[in-house]
């Protein structure tokens, strides 16, 4: 064995090289205060060792780099953590460049002769920056998507060569594939090459002019670098290990929101270490955008550079750390503000619930047999009626009508002119709309004009009804009533309602249809007097006939025309006939009908459609 | 080579002869020899470097989208009917065909705007258009009843509702971009959709 390591020593000196690296003194003895440096040198070996797999699994265009990153995550054995570990390196990795940072200032390290090695870290900060933001796009998810777009669009900020630049590094004039081919190659190639560069010069360089000792030395005699100081070293490393851990398992994994999607809004914020320059923003108004967004970050940062420079007089390395403590201040302050502002802001509150809720049904989606189709996830979204029900609701019929007495997102409708949607086609729905005591509340005809009284001082024929025949019904009468609602809501064949509506056998269904066109005990009028029902269209002339009713089909026709013959025809009220005013596409219709009809795709165990059930 | 067969003429007087000369010699060999070296090293360096460059600069010379001096088309939006008769303004999504890169995709969603009713002038119904996209730094701008306006929620920008004008204390450098509108025959709202450069305050097509 010996042998053989003179040989390959006599081929290579390899035991020079190692005794010079090992055997460096370190003057006053091994410190705590000197593993920053050793600490990330280690934390850009695990992003290299990450990075390099999630890249071995990682497709970088639009229809792919979500749907990767999916499987990835959820689908890959121990990608999770994986993906994980490099996430969340990378935040601690920004934490611990700034210690270092501070832990060179505070001690004068950065004095002649170590000037270019200063130099060398300022740009390996810059590098760790660029690696951040450029590793935000790639999983190409809501948040990625929306937050790079307000980075890159600060680039456009830049005078003269902003705008051809923006083009450059997005890769023509909108996001797309070449957007993500070309921050994956920063993010994979470009960026890490400089890298490694500067962390070769700057551990040369910082060999060369070797430490700057903390004084008073703890020894005369200055440890060996091996063993003394790398123990500290693996012990600061083992515990930044253990806290990327740590988060890694107290997240979950990384966060992946819902697929990219330029037509869906998201409260695009960036991640936590560009917070302070998110609200930074905020206080520069109109022309000045280029004097928060550019010119000041670069003034700070040459700032910093500069330091070597000042530090060279007592009072200027006091200087330097008051900028430093300004700096770090500023930070701080600037990070508490964003997040205060956006817990106040209900309305950014709102949005986040939403976006996690679309993160959560997308990855139920993907996970369904059914899977992801070729043109990517995003679409899973897009047709999905339990996402897209409420959205459509919210902004098209939201203006009359609520569902559960908000506007189907969960906000408040303030003023109902239209029934409230929830449980449509159901025993109960229907049940309540025969109650004198509800069918001119805001849950159904209030604020329609079936309930304003003519010159006669008369309600709407239906309105009367209820309140002459419907009130104070005998035990017989409301038995019968029940019967009919069974067989009229069996129409809607809700799945929600299934085992309801199986019980009901051919003589229930023969007796409620009797029942409504016969009327119910204690005289007054019939149903059938004048809804249409069972197939017999004769009546359906003003009245929705009831044949039908609540199904999908009848609603969907319901929703494109309701002044339809077979709806309310003349007697409509400020229904649009949406067919003809194409505020809606028909697969919105078919969507948010599903989504009333509570029929969507559900999952055993689904965390999302949990309430609902 | 095939001089060495004939006989050689005589050389010139011989510089070589002195030996200052002899160097002068040796000093324009060597720099010859350097500066071919470093031209030819530069020349094969640029060969890949400008192959690179071109590529990358791909998308500066490429006509995408609406720019390049073409007039963006009116694409059918909404129905006159459909408009809230208040003056409220609604927001409908604009669909087109879209390309990225080797990609297709028919009859997608490109983007938003916010129409609104202006008050008619003798009868003719008169609709405002705005995009959605936020002048300042690209968010989705959206609109609140109280105060009555548009209201951007990643920087605080607010736009007046008459004219989209920022407000006082936002941080956008213009107003919102306002869109043509016109009223087709069949009482269908076309939008000349457009996007423009953000962050500046002139309103210029990207």
């Amino acid at each position: 064995m010996k042998a053989l390591f003179d040989w390959l020593d006599h081929r290579t000196g390899y035991r020079a090289l190692l005794q010079e690296t090992l055997d460096e003194p370190v003057p006053g003895g091994a410190r705590w205060r000197y593993v920053w440096g050793s600490t990330l040198t280690f934390a850009i070996f695990v992003q290299f060792v990450t990075g390099i797999v999630l890249w071995a699994a990682y497709s970088p265009s639009s229809q792919t780099a979500w749907e990767s990153v999916y499987y990835i995550q959820e689908e890959m054995a121990g990608g999770k953590w994986l993906r994980g570990i490099h996430h969340y390196m990378a935040q601690v990795m920004t934490v611990l460049l700034v210690l270092h940072l501070m832990q060179v200032v505070i001690d004068g390290a950065y004095k002649a002769p170590r000037e270019v090695n200063f130099w060398f870290g300022m740009g390996l900060l810059g590098l760790v920056m660029a690696l951040s933001l450029t590793g935000y796009l790639l999983p190409w998810d809501q948040k990625g998507y929306w937050a790079t777009k307000v980075a890159t669009n600060l680039i456009g900020v830049v005078p003269f060569v902003g705008e051809s630049l923006q083009r450059i590094v997005v890769g023509g004039v909108d996001y797309g594939h070449h957007t993500l081919t070309r921050f994956f190659a920063l993010h994979a190639g470009v960026l890490p090459a400089l890298t490694v560069g500067l962390i070769a010069g700057h551990i040369y360089l910082f060999r060369r002019h070797g430490l700057t000792a903390k004084k008073p030395y703890k020894k005369e005699k200055p440890d060996r670098f091996w063993p003394d100081q790398i123990f500290c070293d693996v012990v600061a490393c083992l515990a930044v290990m253990a806290a990327v851990l740590v988060l890694v398992a107290w997240h979950g994994g990384a966060v992946l929101t819902a697929p990219a999607d330029p037509a869906e809004r998201y409260p695009a914020r960036p991640d936590w270490y560009f917070m302070f320059l998110f609200q930074f923003l905020k206080y520069f108004e109109g022309e000045t955008l280029i004097w928060g967004g550019v010119i000041i970050p670069t003034i700070v940062f040459f700032g910093l550079c500069a330091m070597p420079v000042i530090g060279q007089r007592k009072i200027g390395h006091y200087a330097n750390l008051g900028f430093l403590v300004l700096l770090l201040v500023g930070f701080a302050g600037l990070t508490v503000l964003a997040y205060q502002e956006d817990a106040d802001n209900e309305e950014f509150q709102f949005a986040v619930e939403v976006a996690e809720r679309d993160a959560e049904r997308v990855r139920e989606l993907a996970k369904s047999p059914a899977g992801i189709a070729p043109v990517g996830a995003a679409v899973l979204l897009r047709e999905d009626p339990y996402t897209q029900g409420p959205r459509i609701f919210a902004s098209k019929c939201a203006s009359c009508h609520t569902y559960d007495g908000h506007d189907g997102m969960g906000r408040p409708q303030k003023e109902p002119s239209a029934p409230d949607l929830k449980g449509f086609g159901s025993r109960e729905w229907l049940a309540g709309f025969l109650d004198p005591d509800l069918i001119e509340t805001p849950k159904y005809f209030f604020g329609t004009k079936f309930v304003e009284p003519d010159e006669k001082g008369k309600k709407s024929r239906m309105v009367e009804y209820v309140h002459d025949d419907l009130a104070d019904l005998s035990e017989e009468a409301q038995e019968q009533l029940d019967k009919i609602i069974a067989v009229v809501s069996a129409e809607a064949e809700l799945s929600s309602q299934a085992s309801l509506d199986a019980v009901l056998g051919e003589d229930d269904l023969a007796e409620g249809i009797d029942l409504f066109f016969g009327g119910i005990a204690g005289g007054g009028a019939a149903c059938g007097d004048c809804h249409g029902f069972d197939g017999d269209e004769s009546m359906a002339a003003r009245t929705p006939d009831l044949t039908g009713w609540g199904s999908r089909e009848w609603t969907i026709a319901f929703t494109k025309n309701p002044e339809h013959p077979r709806f309310y025809g003349s007697g409509n009220d400020r229904m649009p006939v949406f067919e003809e005013e194409r505020i809606f596409t028909d697969k919105e219709i078919e969507m948010v009908v599903d989504w009333i009809r509570e029929e969507w795709i559900r999952f055993e165990g689904s965390a999302v459609v949990a309430d609902e059930e | 080579m095939s001089d060495d067969s004939e006989p050689k003429p005589k050389p010139e007087p011989p510089h070589s002869e002195s030996p200052d000369s002899q160097e002068d010699g040796n000093d324009r060999r060597d720099f010859l020899l350097k500066a071919s070296s470093v031209c030819a090293g530069c020349a094969v360096a640029a060969v890949p470097i400008a192959a690179g460059l071109r590529v990358i600069a791909d998308p500066m010379t490429r006509a995408e989208g609406d720019g390049g001096g073409v007039e963006a088309p009116f694409i059918p939006v909404a129905s006159v009917d459909s408009l809230p008769e208040d003056g409220s303004p609604a927001k409908f999504t604009v669909r087109a065909d879209k390309s990225d890169a080797w990609s297709r995709f028919p009859n997608q969603v490109i983007g938003a705007v916010f129409l609104r009713r202006l008050p008619s002038e003798e009868g003719e119904d008169r609709i405002q258009a705005f995009n959605v996209v936020c002048p300042h730094l690209g968010c989705a701008i959206e609109f609140r009843d109280e105060p009555r306006d548009y209201f951007c929620p990643c920087h605080n920008s607010s736009f007046a509702l008459q004219d989209g004008a920022q407000e006082e204390g936002s941080p956008s450098a213009r107003g919102m971009d306002e869109l043509q509108a016109r009223i087709e025959g069949s009482g269908e709202i076309a939008v000349q959709f457009q996007n423009f450069v953000m962050g500046i305050p002139d309103k210029r097509p990207v």
